[in-house]
């Protein structure tokens, strides 16, 4: 019988993530950085480290992961090195991976996420730094047949993978999912990594630990536990959960703390499974890599990886809130990714008004762009055409509903002025007062009867003088036609 | 100073890491020899360092970058060339244990 009790505990978990880098070559060679390919063709003497062979920096992976650093808050190493992390394993054929040890590239950043009470949480980054990826282990014959040996596929050896290391700060499995969430988005947004969950692009390794307090006041420390390489939301949030609950179990029921130790997923039990006791840091060896020169960031050359990354998703939504005014719901749409917001940015630049523009874009291209299974910004619409057709709504000149999506429809086949592509269509609106004025005087000298109707005090029968109006000419703005036909009968 | 003297058990440690299986005579024999190697390279502590900058690299330059453009790889039959085992488009290797399906990353 357990004599433990368990008055409160509190959760730290820190994460760990491996993000895939969508640059076209490898990290320190040149052959080709892709997925899918047939096993082992996009190898070279480099990836095999033969003899005689030197890594070359791929200078658009170091500035891939500039760019996340500066996305998470982090400070940008001035001054940074590659080392050698020694350990023999048959995913990784040169024997030591390059990675960097004392001098990442990133470091000491902080980025919030929404908590679910609603309120901000700050997860600190501790580090980010650029190394190689290694080869996939394949335990079983293509087709799925058990086989009594691995095989072994190079294509994703030495592939650039940014690892970013947070501080323990998150306190709930659910945080844990959000920054996933959301490091998925910014990555997409800087367009650095496909960020493909399925295809591994991001790979999450959580370690957790607990501080249990005992009835008598006593804190009761559980070792840490790293959970591999889960590779979806869900189950990372699972294996969070149920591996804090694991060891709260195991120190309620033997008082153990349990060793420092690596565990695995099993997602058809769900449950987390021991791998193995970690290794000690220093087992790797780490020195300096003697291929490889330093990398110094200078200013200007982290200047211009700011100019590059613009505007981020979080500042974004908060202008088009504050300064644009547009509705919270309004502004994380058209922010959500970075296309969608230059095109609304550019449009409203062109000289339109941002509520006319946000509501074109949301309510028809949203439409179009369902219609034809593509992404908003993919429909090839022109900021400056955009910025037409929302002015000549602003002027009267088109209706804002179903007109207005016509002009938009063809604007996706036809570059021409929106003005042009309306009157073309038919669905210009006159207000031409002197138009207007003919059409209601035509219609006084056909029509007496209605307008008897209405002198006598028939209210009802306005709408259907002006109906009688619109039809006589048609594509008159029928905001002044009420407001003519009020004039003259007032 | 460094003290250069190593245990049989640290020899057999590093063989282990570095996947070499040696004999006890063999670890016995290696010890004194590879004391005499840190015995000689423990001179170097004898330099005063004070205030020097740790040094990354002994070429005075920095940043030297390939651009991010793809280039060939070799034909499959170059990959496997030097391979004790393949299977198919393959490397084989003995079975790696444990369920963990990557190196330690």
């Amino acid at each position: 019988m357990s004599d433990r009790i368990c008055k409160f505990y509190e959760v730290l978990v820190g994460l760990e993530i491996h993000i895939q880098l969508a640059t076209r070559s490898k990290m320190f060679t040149a052959a080709p950085n892709a997925f899918g390919q047939p096993p082992n063709s996009l190898v070279d003497p480099q990836v095999l480290g033969l003899p005689g062979v030197l890594p070359v920096m791929n200078k658009r992976a170091v500035e891939y992961s500039i760019k996340v650093g500066l996305a998470l808050g982090c400070q940008i190493a001035p001054f940074t090195k590659w080392d050698r992390k020694s350990y023999y394993y048959p995913d990784l054929p040169k024997n030591y991976q390059i990675s960097q040890y004392d001098l990442p590239l990133c470091s000491s950043g902080t980025f919030d996420i929404p908590d679910d009470d609603g309120s901000t949480k700050t997860i600190r980054i501790r580090r980010a730094h650029l190394e190689e990826d290694a080869g996939k282990l394949i335990h079983e014959a293509p087709g799925g047949h058990p086989i009594d040996y691995t095989i072994v596929d190079l294509n994703r050896a030495g592939t650039p993978l940014l690892e970013i290391v947070t501080e323990p700060d998150f306190t709930t499995p659910r945080q844990v999912t959000t920054f996933a969430q959301e490091l998925q988005k910014i990555v997409q947004y800087l367009g650095v990594s496909e960020g493909q969950m399925q295809m591994g692009h991001m790979r999450f390794e959580p370690n957790i630990n607990l501080h249990v307090t005992d009835q008598t006041g006593v804190v009761h420390r559980t070792a840490i536990t790293e959970i591999k390489n889960l590779n979806s939301f869900s189950v990372l949030e699972k294996a969070t959960a149920y591996e804090i609950q694991r060891q709260l179990h195991q120190w309620l029921e033997t008082g153990a703390l349990g060793q420092k130790s690596t565990y695995g997923w099993d997602d058809a039990r769900e449950i987390t499974v021991h791998q193995r006791d970690k290794e000690e840091a220093n087992d790797y060896r780490y020195f300096p890599d003697p291929d490889l020169v330093p990398v110094i960031v200078d200013d200007t050359w982290l200047a211009e990886l700011k100019r590059q990354i613009g505007e981020l998703p979080a500042a974004r939504r908060k202008r088009y809130v504050e300064s644009v005014g547009l509705s919270p719901v309004d502004a994380a749409t058209l922010a959500a990714d970075r296309h969608t917001g230059d095109l609304f940015d550019q449009s409203v630049a062109a000289g339109a008004a941002p509520k006319r523009v946000a509501t074109l874009l949301l309510s028809h291209g949203r439409r179009l762009a369902n219609e034809s299974g593509k992404p908003l910004a993919q429909l090839n619409l022109k900021p400056n055409r955009i910025a037409e057709l929302a002015n000549l709504i602003d002027q009267n000149k088109i209706a804002p509903a179903e007109p207005a999506g016509k002009v938009l429809e063809r604007l996706l086949q036809q570059d021409a002025p929106a003005e042009q592509i309306a009157s073309e269509l038919g669905l210009l609106q006159s207000s031409d007062t002197s138009a207007i004025e003919a059409a209601i005087e035509a219609l006084i000298a056909q029509n007496p009867k209605p307008l008897q109707d209405y002198k006598s005090g028939k209210q009802a029968a306005f709408g259907a003088l002006v109906g009688m109006v619109m039809k006589q000419a048609k594509g008159l703005n029928p905001k002044l036609v009420q407001e003519r036909l009020k004039q003259k009968l007032g | 100073m460094p003290d250069p003297r190593i245990s049989l058990e640290q020899v057999r440690h590093v063989a282990k890491l570095a996947r070499l299986e040696l004999t006890d005579d063999q670890i016995r024999k290696f010890t004194p020899q590879l004391e005499s190697i840190l015995q000689y390279v423990a001179k170097i502590a004898e330099v005063d360092v004070t205030g020097v900058e740790p040094m990354a690299h002994a070429l005075p330059i920095h940043n030297v970058f390939r651009e991010d453009i793809p280039g060939p790889s070799l034909p499959l039959d170059e990959v496997l060339k030097n391979a004790p085992e393949t299977d198919g488009p393959f490397f084989k290797v003995p079975k790696v244990i444990g369920a963990d399906e990557d190196s330690a990353r």
